[in-house]
């Protein structure tokens, strides 16, 4: 009689800890993950918007300076466009990962390095 | 806006002199002390308090002083050593500096009555074209002319390098700009948004208790933000001295 209960309480016991370790790990992740997932969405929303500033901006000044008025602008216009999207791929291919080449060539990324440490 | 009492939500971002550098037309000194430079002056005093209190024992069980300012040192530490290398150590002094620079000055600036300088997009580009030279000129101390490859994509055929070189080279001129822009603009809308809808408080009457309890929501929200930005320019300082180390 008084063997019996424990047995059924040390297994329930272990039931409620792995439910209580499972929700734990599940409100720990679900913070972390918000910040990280804030923090990447706000590094990528600006990036377009500034390859266009820069496009537009090297455009205008070719223009200026060459006095040939709209063509330079159209031009980097739509490479500032293609540089945007270029920088927000980088970012995406790799979560968190770096600003260069270093998502996109992997394998050739390793022979540069490997020249320069040689 | 009205007298009586009501604000526009941008008053906020106004520069005001504090000792201006001219009285009745004659320059008495060189530049205005405004409140944005007084914000600064207290980060930087907040910023040496902080770390100079937390330290001041350096106790082997630290206490909780000493354990934020070697929480924060760590912080940083760790992100370096993850996003450059043990190379970056050198780099350490100013990531930190920055980190925690912008970090005060935003949580400074949650402060009611005071002011966010990284509110102003002069005082964050300010920060990014350090950050943006100074990368450079180490890519090209380290590189040489070697650094000039990292324009062109490796691997692309040549057919294709007048293509992507400007792309390249534009999408590497836009990063002062994506790390100013983002900075600025995220601690302006933040701010704004506080503002206007601390406006319907009043307005509303019993129905204020609405916005109001919004207004909580997004103080802790605008916190949140003033962590991550700091955490997002000291990461992007990182990655873009761990480009210059290594190129591509």
């Amino acid at each position: 009689m008084n063997d019996d209960p424990p047995l059924p309480s040390l297994e329930q016991l272990d039931e409620k800890l792995r439910a209580a370790e499972a929700k734990r790990r599940k409100t720990k992740a679900g913070p972390d993950d918000g910040g990280q997932g804030l923090a990447f969405a706000m590094r990528i929303g600006v990036e377009i918007v500034a390859a266009l500033i820069v496009g537009v901006g090297i455009g205008l000044l070719l223009d200026h300076w060459l006095g040939t008025k709209p063509w330079f602008f159209l031009l980097f216009f739509v490479l500032g466009a293609a540089a945007g999207f270029m920088n927000v791929f980088r970012v995406v291919g790799r979560l968190g990962g770096q600003v260069g080449y270093h998502g996109a060539k992997k394998p050739e990324d390793d022979d540069d390095k490997r020249d320069e440490d040689e | 806006m009205a007298e009586g009492g009501a604000h526009s939500p941008i008053e906020q971002f106004e520069i005001r002199s504090i000792f201006p550098a001219r009285e009745h037309g004659e320059a008495i000194g060189a530049l205005d002390f405004t409140n944005s430079s007084l914000t600064m002056v207290a980060t930087l005093v907040l910023i040496s308090g902080f770390l100079i209190l937390g330290m001041r024992r350096g106790a082997l069980v630290p206490g909780r002083m000493q354990s934020l300012a070697e929480m924060s040192y760590e912080f940083i530490a760790g992100l370096i050593s993850d996003t450059v290398g043990s190379e970056g150590r050198r780099y350490f002094p100013i990531v930190f500096t920055l980190f925690m620079f912008i970090l005060f000055g935003n949580l400074l600036g949650m402060l009611p009555y005071s002011f966010t300088f990284t509110s102003h997009i002069i005082v964050t580009f300010a920060l990014a074209a350090l950050v943006f030279i100074g990368v450079t000129i180490l890519a090209v101390a380290k590189h040489g002319m070697h650094f000039f490859s990292f324009f062109v994509p490796p691997g692309a055929p040549i057919a294709m390098w007048p293509l992507l070189i400007p792309i390249e080279v534009i999408s590497y001129l836009s990063r002062p700009i994506s790390l100013s822009v983002r900075l600025f603009a995220n601690m302006l809308a933040g701010h704004t948004l506080l503002k206007v809808i601390a406006g319907f408080i009043g307005v509303l009457g019993i129905f204020g208790i609405l916005p109001f309890a919004v207004i909580v929501a997004l103080t802790g929200l605008e916190i949140l933000i003033a962590f991550l930005q700091a955490y997002v320019f000291a990461i992007l300082t990182c990655l873009y001295i761990n480009d210059a180390l290594h190129l591509h």
